[in-house]
């Protein structure tokens, strides 16, 4: 093993069990929730900010990478290992360390898992609001560094609206503190410098997060519609009007029936979309705002406007969206999603353009996103075994990227450039937007040994060769 | 790119040799999200990919394509996995994971060399113990002596065990009863009152020698209900054990061995108070899909198999004349809730009773019990049982309930080492309390 001496050293600070380098361990941890793959030479598992910190010393003196994992629900290749060397998992730092109900804060380790969270602190009426599907299973320590969002972003913000103070271990190997408690800090906002920077700028070891309250009302409408185009443009009404939702979700026909399948949540199977709406606040408030969202679906055609009567189907109606990604795997044995972002009012044209995508490659794209942000996530099904098929999903999906930029949008929402788009960022940003970047790297990262070639894009005379290689909207490795 | 879906390669290598290992079918439908992960018990607790449902898959994938072979680490983590299924419900993609370990099980059994000693045991556990009730009559008996004689006492006092680290073994040894259900096999007990519905009851191995009480419990309650109940005479060991250690052709001779004993035109429904014994009878039909002879009454019988919860509820308790006052807890036994997904039922009973349900966190979290899993992989089980004592001690309640027999013996030992004052029970039994106290 080439890096036997490291993996002695490490064993000695961290312990017998918390370092694993033979190749059966090893390749357990080349993959993620994505496509991407790549092998770490060692997995080491933290138990504290010392060890962390002894880590990043020692594989630093030898030039070794480290890659750090949460839950591995990422999507855009963030915790896989490009160059080998060190992946530092972080399934046995979970420790939910304080809990500050006046003050409405948590201080956690990077390991908690984001529901856990929330339903460690629902008995005082609290939960952390940052809510991404994966929310089961994916860590707060992940949740930081993609900058994850989920449905209730459209209200409440991304993850970086939810973290005021960081404990970050440098590449040096020292432990700082970014913010704190309090909302507002002196001197530059490095936390939320941080946030969403994917393990390229230092490792996380403890966030101090903010909770929200429970809402003293809920409703959850369900909105049917014939057409994905008649969702869409009610989407564009609702904002015209200045409904306030908390959570504005499309799912098309494809999408309801394997959900359906899967959840037996009561999705109509037989429409062509529908809108799951979201509003909370005050009871008075929200019953006045339901009202008006059925007026204004009804006014696009909706075939029927359905309230959930009580939490259990609230739940279950939320059970069946958050499962939707997973459950497309009903239709196929593989599927790409996708991040894009469009303004909200061009989600008619998007959706359009989409099916005429996958007609033109006679594929099937399921589409379910985030309509109230127009944060899209077509799922491009097909069969990894059928090397025509995976060359088709690559162009197909670089296709409905790029509109999306043309259209006025973004690459992502929510789950992060990785090693999936860094090689796209071009198309976003000039060549002083990204050097910008870069030197910002380069002052906590010097060496590139935290998470090297992710978010960023190779160096321009690397780059120009690369692009022409494979397909922009990324192959890897 | 994010991309889902376990890398297959259209060109076989498989190492699963024999025939008996999973396939493409199977673990294709996992697209490795880990939506799972939090909810497997080995996961919570050991922090490890290879002992997460996403990573056995994976292995089990790296195994079919050649890249890994089944040698020690491979058959570490799949013998640590538990069979509770909880990962099945959690995963939205309908992956049917308990499929994939038992035919991963199946192919361990035929292409890997265990150990000489455990090679002897499991041949003998599983091969002769768990299918003859012989065999079983007399080691219980041997048992019951060692327990009731004193010599446990004086065994237990010497600190032999400690010296043998058998001494948590020890404490799991299901106390035999004095008489087993065996006396009861071909026995008919009629309903009480009007008969509404004729069920066959399938007594158990370990439940025959160590529950006998709470298998009368069962017949009265069912008696109760104006359930004409039969005990089938020829009726064996359900395979559940058999199966989930993989030996798949054993499970497959009891199947066909109860499924001739048990189904009759004359009888409605098969019933089980074990929620293993359950979801293995009501998986005969998959267990013999391929058997010419057996798949279509294999079918037949899987339909008619009830756990007893969802057999009374369904038919509709009669309330008992005086209310249990009592609060009680209820613990789901993973076999029912995940395997069955029988989750309403037995509260829905406890309810009509007159109990208090309060509910724990977690309720649906594995004790540890699994099988044999207390006893073959004792560390592991011990830190899910502390885990699982602390969601049940953060609730007050008189009564531990639940609906499985291992959960049973598990759960005590965990209220005993606690030290606190609740008395654990079969949803069964508390039903039986109501309908005799006066």
């Amino acid at each position: 093993m080439k890096l036997a001496a490291l993996a002695k050293q490490l064993r000695s600070v961290l312990g017998e069990e918390a370092v694993l380098h033979h190749p059966e361990d090893l390749m357990l941890y080349e993959y993620d929730a994505g496509l991407a793959k790549g092998t770490p030479e060692l997995v080491v598992f933290p138990k504290t900010t010392e060890h962390v910190s002894a880590i990043v010393r020692l594989a630093g003196a030898r030039g070794v990478p480290i890659v750090p994992r949460g839950a591995g629900t990422g999507l855009s290749g963030g915790s896989i290992p490009r160059q080998g060397g060190i992946v530092m998992v972080f399934s046995r730092m979970r420790r939910i360390l304080e809990v500050d109900v006046p003050n409405r804060r948590a201080v956690v380790q990077p390991g908690v898992v984001n529901l856990e969270l929330s339903q460690a602190v629902a008995r005082y009426g609290l939960y952390f609001a940052p809510d991404p599907s994966s929310q089961k299973a994916s860590t707060i320590g992940g949740n930081v560094a993609e900058n994850s969002g989920g449905p209730h972003t459209l209200a409440y913000g991304v993850t970086v609206n939810h973290v005021t103070g960081l404990e970050v271990v440098l590449a040096d190997g020292r432990a700082v503190q970014l913010g704190g408690k309090a909302g507002e800090h002196a001197g530059y906002d490095l936390t939320g410098f941080l946030v969403g920077t994917e393990g390229t700028i230092g490792i996380v070891t403890k966030v101090v997060v903010k909770l929200s309250r429970i809402p003293e009302q809920i409703a959850t409408l369900l909105a049917v519609f014939q057409t994905a185009e008649d969702a869409a443009n009610t989407v564009t009404s609702l904002t015209a009007e200045g409904i306030t939702t908390s959570a504005l979700e499309m799912l098309d026909g494809w999408t309801l029936r394997a959900v359906e399948e899967a959840t037996h949540a009561g999705y109509p199977i037989d429409s062509g979309a529908v809108l799951l709406i979201e509003l909370e606040g005050l009871r008075e408030e929200v019953e006045e705002q339901a009202e008006a969202v059925a007026r204004i679906c009804m006014a696009h055609q909706a075939r029927e406007v359905r309230r959930a009567k009580d939490e259990r189907e609230r739940q279950l109606l939320w059970i069946g969206r958050k499962n939707a990604f997973a459950a497309i795997g009903r239709l196929a044995p593989s599927y790409y999603t996708q991040d894009g972002v469009v303004p909200r009012t061009k989600i008619a044209d998007i959706l359009r353009f989409i099916d005429g995508v996958a007609k033109k490659y006679g594929m099937t794209i399921c589409n379910v996103f985030h309509a109230g942000d127009g944060n899209l996530h077509p799922a491009i099904l097909f069969d990894l075994r059928d090397a025509e098929q995976v060359e088709k999903v690559h162009a197909a999906g670089r296709e409905i990227l790029t509109r999306c930029v043309e259209l006025g949008g973004t690459l992502t929402g929510e789950h992060g450039i990785g090693m999936e788009k860094n090689e796209l960022m071009p198309v976003l940003f000039n060549d002083d937007d990204l050097e910008v970047m870069a030197r910002m790297r380069s002052a906590f990262n010097p060496n590139e040994l935290l998470n090297p070639q992710k978010i960023l894009p190779a160096p321009r005379s690397c780059r120009e060769g690369v692009i022409s290689m494979q397909s922009a909207a990324g192959v890897e490795q | 790119m994010s991309t889902a879906s376990q890398t297959g390669s259209a060109e076989q290598r498989s190492g699963f040799r024999s025939g008996a290992g999973p396939s493409w079918d199977l673990y294709s439908t996992c697209i490795h999200c880990g939506l799972c992960l939090e909810q497997c018990p080995t996961y919570r607790v050991l922090g490890l990919e290879a002992d997460s449902p996403r990573g056995r898959i994976y292995q089990v994938l790296q195994v079919d394509q050649g890249n890994l072979p089944i040698g020690n680490s491979f058959v570490t983590h799949i013998d640590r996995c538990l069979g509770c299924l909880a990962c099945e419900t959690a995963c939205p993609s309908g992956v049917s994971y308990g499929q994939i370990v038992e035919r991963a099980r199946a192919e361990i059994e035929k292409s890997y060399r265990r150990p000489l000693l455990a090679r002897i045991a499991r041949r003998y556990t599983y091969n002769k113990l768990l299918k003859s009730f012989g065999a079983l009559s007399f080691w219980a008996t041997v048992l019951y002596l060692y327990q009731q004689t004193g010599l446990q006492k004086l065994v237990r006092w010497s600190g032999i065990l400690k010296v043998l680290g058998l001494e948590n073994t020890d404490a799991l040894a299901p106390p035999v009863d004095r008489e087993f259900s065996f006396s009861d096999l071909g026995k008919v007990f009629p309903s009480e009152g009007e008969e509404r519905t004729r069920a066959a009851f399938l007594i158990g191995c370990v439940a025959s020698v160590s529950f006998s009480e709470l298998n009368r419990a069962t017949i009265r309650v069912l008696q109760k209900n104006g359930v004409t109940v039969f005990i089938p005479p020829k009726q064996a060991c359900c395979g559940a054990l058999h199966a989930h250690a993989g030996f798949r052709d054993d499970a497959s001779d009891l199947a066909r061995r109860n499924i001739d004993a048990m189904l009759s035109d004359k009888i409605d429904s098969i019933v089980t108070n074990a929620a293993g014994c359950g979801s293995t009878m009501k998986n005969y039909a998959n267990l013999l899909a391929n058997d010419v002879r057996y798949s279509a009454k294999a079918q037949a019988f899987a339909a008619k198999t009830k756990d007893v919860s969802e057999f009374l509820a369904e038919l509709g308790l009669r309330a008992p004349q005086r209310k249990l006052h009592a609060s009680v807890t209820y613990q789901d036994p993973c076999h029912l809730a995940h395997a069955q997904k029988i989750r309403s039922a037995p509260r829905e009973l406890l309810k009509a009773i007159g109990a208090d349900l309060i509910e724990m966190p977690h309720s649906d979290y594995c004790c540890g019990s699994a099988g044999t899993y207390n006893v073959v992989q004792n560390q592991l089980s011990t830190k899910l049982l502390a885990a699982k004592m602390e969601d049940i001690a953060s609730v007050t309640a008189d009564v531990l309930a639940t609906a499985n027999v291992g959960c049973v013996l598990q759960l005590r030992v965990g209220v005993q080492q606690r030290g606190l004052k609740m008395r654990v029970m079969h949803v069964i039994e508390l039903l039986d309390e109501a309908y005799r106290q006066t």
